[in-house]
């Protein structure tokens, strides 16, 4: 709660986290809100100009622009999120084991991470979608596979920064089991700075899964997505350059605020913290 | 440098090196791993590319023809003892030898990243030089503000926008291929482009950061001129930016698969994808291979080096 306190006295992150909300709140009420039918063709009324009932326009095809964009939300943004939340779930995992239960198992975890990082993650994504072949499913799960490694170090040493404090130390002499220290100590305390880390790297995600589709290894047409909207514009610049101006403003608008939400989390949270430091690290 | 540290140092660097070795296998196994864990079959995929119906007879054949029947870490060793010789097999797609296409595809790449290496360089220091210089001031506002949106824009899209700018509209270079001696230009400033917020962000905060340590405090007290002590500031900023450099240089590289597919640049990039698109296995394990390597060696050549550099990295150890 004290989080949220400060948080509200930073205009710019509560703006960052107003953007993000109703952005999720446009995807989800996305049948209800969108104008038209998103993969709707009518030649008819193709390159149509921004009117009343198609306030951005219509594509090659004729479907309604605003429509794709707000469906796209659905695929951009949503799996995004699933991405993220799939690849903590996983790093907070393994992390937690391999930061306390040390020996062996901890041991290997980590020098498997190792391994994993020593692939640099622009080349594990493209090493994955390669093996597995194009596709939305394929590209979320070598984007999981690609950051869950650096996950679990991260929270494996936090687990080890926070192993040392002294209610944990009173909880072990106290009696209770690991389960119920991990649970109820060590992962509240960490979780704060997890969340940082993923609001951060939710635009990062954005970002990749929006170039992959863009490529056309990842969402495959008539799907709307954003990555995959500019695909479709380039084709057609020369006729209709103004095509490629709301997918690309969409993803610049969620990703500036996931930025610049996780940037201020992290001096909210984290009031020691170099704000120097901070600025190099993005 | 005295002879314990010397030894020191020697140390360091041989174990650093004995290190490779565990990862290079580590990498090799993966990229082999890949395409034996893949869903389609390379036998299949195989006859398929070429046209040829995958009757069981013919995938067997096949099966045959690729090594597939034998057993895994068989054709594992008898894999990585080729590609050792620079034999990665043949494309499934053109039958030519992968190593081959690949070389002939590295130069374009390479060119690519050193023209992009220079657009970083050119632009960030001075932007980040002056912006740590005038801190606060109505440039370093702007600049700051442009880092944070090149930050959030997609690279893609970037480059759209600019070939409608420069090509469609001004015609000032080609939309794509390379054979033009301009069309370097508008690629290489793309894929420049997100590196060369991080740079200038990177070379600001640590000048910044620096001009608050005593020994800029105690050249200012000995009076001398404020061009010097930017001298010193720079210099002593440059290794963690010379690091950072040497850390980027492999993902230029293996960054430019977007940029090359956008500008229909024939490099390794667009090699791979297009492999991808025709599950051409042998190319994609290659670039994995060729770009994991690329990783491994540049990330010893900067250990290395910054342990070369800052002594207090090798008591580290």
């Amino acid at each position: 709660m004290q989080v949220w306190q400060k948080l509200k006295q930073d205009k710019m992150a509560l703006l960052s986290l107003g953007i993000i909300i109703s952005i999720v709140v446009t995807g989800i009420f996305a049948p209800f809100l969108a104008p038209h039918d998103p993969l709707a063709t009518n030649i008819k009324i193709k390159f149509a100009e921004a009117s009343l009932s198609y306030p951005f326009g219509t594509d090659q095809l004729g479907r309604c622009i605003l429509s794709r964009l707000i469906y796209g939300i659905r695929t951009t943004v949503f799996l995004s999120i699933v991405t993220m939340l799939l690849t903590i779930t996983i790093g907070v995992s393994f992390g937690l084991i391999a930061g306390y239960l040390r020996g062996i198992v901890g041991e290997g975890i980590l020098r498997f991470c190792d391994l994993l990082l020593s692939f640099p993650s622009e080349i594990m994504i493209l090493a994955i979608v390669g093996m597995l072949g194009p596709g939305i499913g394929n590209v979320v799960m070598a984007n999981i596979a690609s950051k869950w490694a650096w996950y679990t170090r991260m929270i494996r040493s936090l687990v080890l920064e926070y192993s040392d404090e002294n209610y944990i130390h009173f909880a072990k002499v106290a009696g209770y089991s690991n389960l119920y220290i991990l649970c109820k100590h060590l992962f509240p305390a960490i979780l704060g700075k997890v969340l940082v880390l993923a609001t951060l790297d939710t635009g990062w995600v954005i970002l990749n899964i929006s170039a992959l589709s863009f490529l056309g290894l990842g969402v495959q047409a008539p799907t709307p997505e954003w990555g995959m909207m500019l695909n479709e514009a380039k084709n057609i610049m020369t006729i209709r350059p103004s095509l490629m101006l709301a997918p690309g403003l969409a993803i610049l608008i969620i990703v500036a605020a996931c930025n610049f939400l996780g940037d201020s989390l992290r001096d909210t949270l984290d009031p020691k913290h170099n704000p120097i430091k901070a600025g190099m690290k993005l | 440098m005295m002879v314990a540290e010397r030894w020191f140092m020697r140390n360091y660097m041989i174990k650093r090196i004995i290190w490779i070795l565990p990862m290079l296998v580590g990498i090799s196994f993966f990229a082999f791993v890949l395409i034996t864990l893949s869903p389609s079959d390379p036998a299949e995929v195989a006859l398929r590319v070429n046209e040829i119906v995958p009757t069981p007879e013919a995938i067997v054949s096949m099966r045959e023809h690729l090594g597939l029947d034998k057993p895994f870490f068989t054709r594992y060793v008898e894999w990585i003892l080729a590609v050792i010789q620079g034999d990665f097999g043949n494309s499934y797609v053109n039958n030519k030898p992968v190593f081959q296409e690949f070389m002939m595809a590295l130069p374009a790449t390479l060119y690519l990243s050193v023209v992009a290496l220079i657009f970083i360089i050119f632009v960030s220091v001075p932007i980040g030089v002056l912006c740590a210089v005038y801190e606060g001031s109505i440039g370093d506002i702007f600049v700051r503000a442009f880092i944070f949106l090149a930050t959030a824009m997609p690279s893609f899209w970037v480059g759209l926008l600019l070939i409608w700018l420069f090509s469609v509209q001004w015609g000032l270079v080609p939309t794509s291929g390379m054979q033009a001696s301009n069309s370097v230009i508008l690629p290489s400033f793309i894929l420049a482009q997100t590196y060369i917020a991080t740079y200038i962000r990177l070379i600001r905060n640590n000048m910044i950061e620096n001009k608050q340590k005593n020994y800029v405090l105690y050249a200012k007290a000995r009076g001398l001129k404020k061009r010097i002590i930017y001298k010193h500031i720079f210099r002593n900023s440059l290794t963690e930016v010379l690091t950072a450099l040497g850390m980027s240089i492999p993902k230029l590289i293996a960054g430019s698969v977007i940029v090359e597919n956008i500008f229909a640049w024939p490099g390794v990039g667009r090699l791979c994808v297009s492999a991808i698109f025709n599950r051409d296995f042998p190319i994609i394990q290659a670039y994995v291979l060729m770009m994991a390597v690329l990783f491994v060696v540049c990330n010893l050549i900067v250990d290395i080096y910054s342990a070369l550099l800052d002594p207090r990295l090798r008591q580290a150890e």
